[in-house]
């Protein structure tokens, strides 16, 4: 019998966090209230140390391990570098939140880091196994973070949503890869590739297709698969929102890249046009339905609806510019997310969850300089230059123009120009309304450090977009 | 001998009435969890049928997988479900009104 020993070494870092969440499990059950930075402080350890080992390990080359399920290459590993990243700004703004509400358990800590994992694998499957198995990892982690807070009326109903629809979701995604399997007989992304250009079943791909588009769909919240998007933004913490807003959306953009690009390219003809009916109802409902929002968690819901749309756009184009403009455009869009959850977190404290956006009324005078970080973060979502978030929209619509979808741009922008409004309306709540509640901005100061670090981030990195966009572009090798 | 259409017609039906369950229930939302289940074993049927007439074993051990994490999931909706309870007092469907907009 053949048993060959798996290369263990290309997947350091997922047996890293995973040895190390064990650790943070058992060492917090030794820790009381006040010792609990501890389990904080090992966590963000983690992150960095999975960091290090995954940018020492990195290699332009794409490696395969564990029968081929497991694949290491340069996309995977610059994706997991930024879902580091911005878990480590997640952990760091929800510490205040999560203290000021007796939420400071090792339970967010624990459940986040195995989210983390789950991620991780999803980013380096290459066989719909290991897809599923990140996913379901991911998936899990992130219904017990919403019912953290278990007192509360409103996040245990939208935990049940979420974990009803997600549930649904993953059923659907996994009858079209059984079907996707009858039809190639094999798990393995790259064999079924290879079998999907010339299969004696060309209807039973296409109908596997259907589901699988469903399911991913629902996992990046597209119209119309959106319900349990705004639900469960406003019904969890805001430390559980910020956390969902971030880098589960660039594992979700590693699925479909794995799924259907890796997978399925050769079907390009058949889920371009799925994705194209489903971005345009994304780009539609989320920026139209975000104006008439009262709750800025629920408003920000809408408006990822809205940049997933947009993600999609650069993913249908099925050139590898308008992949690396997706995944430029899925990066910026996670660092924007946090900042502006991070925001809500800044103005909130304990019994006032500053969600309403009257709670952001005349916050320039009240600190002018967050009132800025603020006003950058809200320029940017709505792609205004020179910020971060317009390079991500340019290229994109650059793609789409260069495959001869004009129109499709047209419409995208004129549903970015639709969605500006709920963006600079804040600007204006924040600037010109009178100041209703005058209490002052208390929290630690690595909080504020670390958000106006976010805010410069997205103004220097518009200023000069080029090195994160070229870094997009070298991991499809352009 | 049993064709692989027939598994894979009475996998389709059970999918069908899983998803009718989702869809039509408005009363228990332990019916809905019960559904969840139904339609992963559709799957499985799905699976186990493919793999047997393909003569590959992958689709078998993907089904253990589906399986462990089911189970998994059953824990964990439960688990939400008796949260839920306990600040509402009551699993109707129709009942989840408080998020809306």
């Amino acid at each position: 019998m053949d048993f060959a020993i798996p290369n263990y070494y290309i997947a350091i870092p997922e047996m890293f966090v995973l040895g190390m969440v064990c650790l943070v499990l058992v060492i917090d059950l030794f820790m009381t209230d006040k010792s609990r930075t501890v389990t904080y402080l090992l966590s963000q350890t983690t992150l960095v140390g999975a960091a290090v080992l995954t940018f020492t390990t990195f290699s332009y080359e794409t490696q395969f391990a564990f029968s081929n399920t497991f694949v290491r290459d340069a996309m995977g590993d610059v994706l997991k570098g930024f879902i580091y990243l911005s878990i480590f700004f997640v952990f760091l703004y929800a510490r205040p939140y999560l203290q000021q509400r007796n939420l400071f358990k090792g339970e967010y800590y624990v459940l986040g880091l195995f989210a983390v994992l789950g991620m991780m694998v999803m980013v380096s499957a290459q066989s719909l196994l290991t897809i599923y198995l990140g996913l379901e990892m991911l998936a899990l982690s992130l219904y017990a973070m919403v019912a953290l807070k278990r007192d509360s009326i409103e996040a245990s109903e939208s935990a049940m949503k979420y974990f009803i629809l997600g549930a649904l979701a993953s059923g659907m995604l996994l009858y079209g890869m059984s079907m996707l399997y009858g039809a190639t007989q094999s798990l393995d992304l790259a064999v079924i590739s290879q079998q999907a250009v010339n299969s004696d079943m060309p209807l039973v791909m296409v109908f596997g297709l259907v589901f699988i588009v469903v399911g991913v769909a629902f996992k990046l919240g597209a119209v119309p698969f959106h319900m349990w998007v705004p639900d469960v933004y406003q019904g969890s913490p805001t430390a559980v929102t910020l956390f969902i807003g971030s880098a589960p959306k660039i594992a979700a953009f590693a699925m479909v890249m794995r799924l259907l690009v890796d997978g399925l390219s050769s079907m390009h003809i058949h889920w371009q046009d799925m994705f194209i009916i489903l971005s345009v109802l994304s780009l539609a409902v989320g920026n139209i339905f975000a104006i008439a929002q009262t709750n800025i968690k629920r408003m920000l819901a809408y408006s990822t609806i809205a940049h997933m749309g947009f993600l999609m756009l650069g993913v249908l184009s099925g050139t590898k510019e308008g992949y690396s403009a997706a995944m430029f455009y899925t990066i910026v869009y996670a660092m924007m997310s946090v900042g502006a959850f991070g925001m809500i977190i800044l103005l909130s404290r304990a019994g006032f969850e500053a969600d309403q956006l009257n709670d952001f009324k005349g916050l320039n005078d009240k600190s002018p300089w967050f009132a800025l970080v603020m006003l950058i973060l809200m320029f940017s979502m709505a792609g205004v230059p020179p910020f971060l978030g317009f390079w991500a929209k340019v290229s994109v619509l650059k793609e789409l123009v260069h495959i001869d979808m004009t129109w499709l741009a047209v419409v995208a922008v004129v549903f970015s120009i639709i969605g500006a409004f709920y963006y600079l309306r804040i600007i204006k709540i924040m600037y010109f309304d009178k100041m209703e509640d005058s209490s002052q901005i208390s929290h630690s100061l690595d909080l504020r450090i670390a958000l106006s670090a976010n805010g410069l981030a997205i103004l220097v990195l518009g200023l000069l977009p080029g090195p994160l966009m070229a870094l997009c572009a070298a991991t499809f090798g352009l | 001998m049993i064709a692989l259409s027939d598994y894979l017609t009475v996998s389709a039906i059970l999918f069908g009435i899983s998803m009718a369950g989702i869809f039509i229930n408005r009363k228990n939302m332990i019916i809905l969890l019960m559904s969840i289940e139904l339609m992963l074993l559709a799957v499985n049927i799905n699976f186990v049928a493919f793999s047997h007439y393909l003569g590959d074993s992958a689709g078998q051990v993907f089904v253990f997988f589906i399986l462990t994490v089911a189970a998994a999931e059953a824990a964990i909706g439960l688990a939400i479900l008796v949260v839920l309870f306990r600040n509402r007092r009551t699993i109707n469907v129709q009942d989840m009104d408080s998020l809306k907009g």
